[in-house]
């Protein structure tokens, strides 16, 4: 093994340290550390108002932190602009569903990829051979993810006619089209009932599994975090409360105090 | 303002089947095409004429429907970038002894980089506040091309006058028959060119930005870069059509490209339908014709009888020309299926 790739394992996948999100006088986190490491389910709970989303906007660089940095394999994602998180392989769904309302899912899932692919506006406009060719690689790859989510018969249909639950996949669909590292899933069991759920737990150990990638799942669904993290950070007033496997984390007193106890269990 | 922003909303509405309905299928596109080759072989010079300012007008059109169709930015600014292109080619022309052909790729390239820099500031604004920022270049315009600076190019407030072109190697047919072959060719170049790429991952990045910037932004889209490029592209395209414009017409004169004009290609574009390409041309002759409609119904209250008319199509086919064609499609289908 080189230096470099000595270097490079060394590193967690993502590392999040001492981040701290004030906005006006409101301290919305308060020096949040945690690691991911490759191949983890990482569920981050807590109550409303925790500080889930606005750390989950922190990594996809919505916001940018006052202190703290956050770094991709060592190496700070900070310095980047929006845009250009998910050339890094930082792949998202959003909390509320955010498509492309008039384009149809095969279009969604296409712009999916737009990190992944070239063009210019000449090439694009006389349609060169290599812009062709690159078309067809990525129709097939988009086809191949709509096969796996099952959205094979509604290619064609527009997304905002679509059922919310379907349309939480087209967005998975459009996340997972980029091939991201890491993929971060903002309250994917939102909106969906007890089988829905079940469903989507499963489906995302498969993606974990068979797509090989770090899942990042903030979720108010206590079951479904519990069922299928590896690792979970509980959060509570923008601070870390607790941190370790589901089953730590669940009968740790200072969790329960702030949110099982008096909630969900 | 609230009736301007409705329409971007209806309009989303309308760019319901992306991939079908952006554009024509075969059989239409060559039955059209047929109509436009064959049109001018049975009419008279004057007519002809006027089929070339049709093109050239559903040229712009189009080139504003890329803009507010396919990256959802608004322009009543496109007039400005009309008269840069007309007295680019005007100027060449005239003052550099280029050949017309020659001068419509140099328009276009300047009203991209015209536009393209327009767009920087205009990043900052959206919806009403492009359209009056867009306005605002409209308005200017006139003015500036008045400007005694630049009166030995421009001809100040006299314009230019340009001289019409013969049909080359001795083709036997009239100059104005030739002009409209080939204001044709170059408008259908454009047509294929603009399908491609709406079509394209340029084409689609501009309708994500349109749907929603923040999801645009989070899979990768330089929202900054494709909504100015976007208006660059419309610029140039308008440009071009501004330069087959001063060929066709002759002449040049700054107030031949008043705000009028871009609000008349504003309306050429909801009338054809936003974001639907086929559509510009149909808006294109709603502009040039019906205005001469009105006039023949009373002289004396055309602007009156105009409004009327245009009342009567926002009100019955509010999604402009592609309703229609959506219309007729499915009586098409209808009449199959018995």
């Amino acid at each position: 093994m080189t230096q470099a790739q000595l270097a490079h394992e060394a590193y967690p996948l993502l590392a999040v340290r001492d981040v701290s999100v004030v906005f006006g006088g409101i301290v919305a986190l308060n020096g949040v550390s945690f690691d991911m490491q490759q191949g983890q389910i990482l569920g981050l709970i807590g109550p409303n108002g925790a500080g889930k989303t606005t750390l989950f906007n922190c990594l996809s660089r919505l916001y940018q932190p006052s202190s703290g940095d956050i770094l991709m394999e060592g190496q700070s994602i900070l310095t980047r602009p929006p845009h250009r998180i998910a050339e890094i392989g930082i792949g998202r769904t959003f909390q509320n569903v955010a498509l492309f309302p008039n384009l149809s899912v095969l279009d969604n899932v296409r712009i999916g990829t737009h990190s992944r692919t070239n063009s210019d506006i000449i090439s694009d406009s006389l349609r060169l051979a290599w812009v062709r060719r690159s078309e067809a690689e990525l129709n097939k790859r988009v086809h191949e993810i709509l096969g796996y989510l099952d959205l094979e018969d509604v290619g064609h249909v527009t997304v905002s006619g679509l059922p919310f639950g379907t349309q939480k996949r087209v967005e998975l669909a459009r996340a997972l089209a980029a091939d991201p590292k890491i993929l971060l899933l903002d309250e994917p069991a939102g909106g969906l009932n007890h089988e829905e759920v079940h469903v989507l737990g499963d489906l995302i150990r498969r993606i974990r599994d068979e797509r090989k990638m770090t899942i990042l799942l903030v979720e108010h669904h206590m079951g479904l975090v519990m069922s299928i993290a590896d690792h979970v950070v509980a959060l509570n007033f923008g601070r870390k409360l607790a941190e370790g496997t589901p089953a730590a984390v669940q009968s740790d007193p200072d969790v329960i105090k702030a949110y099982l106890g008096s909630k969900d269990q | 303002m609230s009736a301007i922003e409705e329409t971007v909303t209806e309009a989303a509405a309308v760019e319901a089947v992306p991939k079908k309905a952006m554009t024509l299928g075969y059989g239409t596109s060559l039955a059209v095409l047929v109509l436009l080759i064959a049109v001018p072989l049975l009419v008279k010079n004057f007519i002809i004429f006027q089929l070339t300012m049709l093109l050239i007008y559903a040229v712009a059109v189009l080139a504003l429907n890329i803009l507010t169709g396919g990256s959802g930015q608004f322009s009543l600014g496109q007039s400005a970038f009309y008269a840069v292109g007309a007295y680019t080619s005007a100027i060449l022309m005239e003052h550099g002894g280029i050949n017309y052909a020659l001068t419509l790729p140099v328009a276009g390239v300047i009203c991209f980089g015209f536009g393209f820099l327009f767009g920087q500031p205009a990043l900052r604004l959206s919806g009403v506040y492009l359209a009056l920022a867009t306005f605002a270049l409209a308005t200017a315009m006139p003015q500036l091309l008045k400007l005694g600076a630049f009166e030995y190019w421009t001809g100040g407030v006299q314009g230019l006058v340009v001289t019409k072109p013969d049909a080359p190697f001795g083709l036997p047919m009239s100059q104005d028959m030739w002009l409209y072959y080939f204001t044709l060719a170059i408008s259908l170049a454009i047509y294929i060119f603009s399908v491609n790429l709406l079509r394209s991952r340029s084409g689609r990045a501009f309708m994500a930005i349109r749907d929603n910037e923040i999801a645009a932004s989070a899979m990768g889209i330089d929202v900054a870069l494709y909504k100015t490029l976007a208006f660059g592209v419309s610029a140039g395209i308008t440009g071009v059509a501004g330069g087959l414009g001063a060929i066709a017409v002759q002449f040049v004169a700054p107030d031949s490209y008043t705000i009028a004009l871009a609000i008349s290609l504003f309306l050429g574009m909801v009338v054809g339908g936003v974001g639907w390409l086929p559509g510009s041309i149909v808006g294109s002759a709603f502009i040039i014709f019906v205005p001469n409609i009105a006039e023949g119904i009373s002289k004396g209250l055309s602007g009156a009888v105009f409004g009327v008319l245009l009342f009567l199509v926002i009100f019955l086919v509010p999604h402009g020309a592609r309703q229609g064609a959506i219309v007729v499609q499915h009586l098409i289908g209808k009449l199959r299926g018995n």
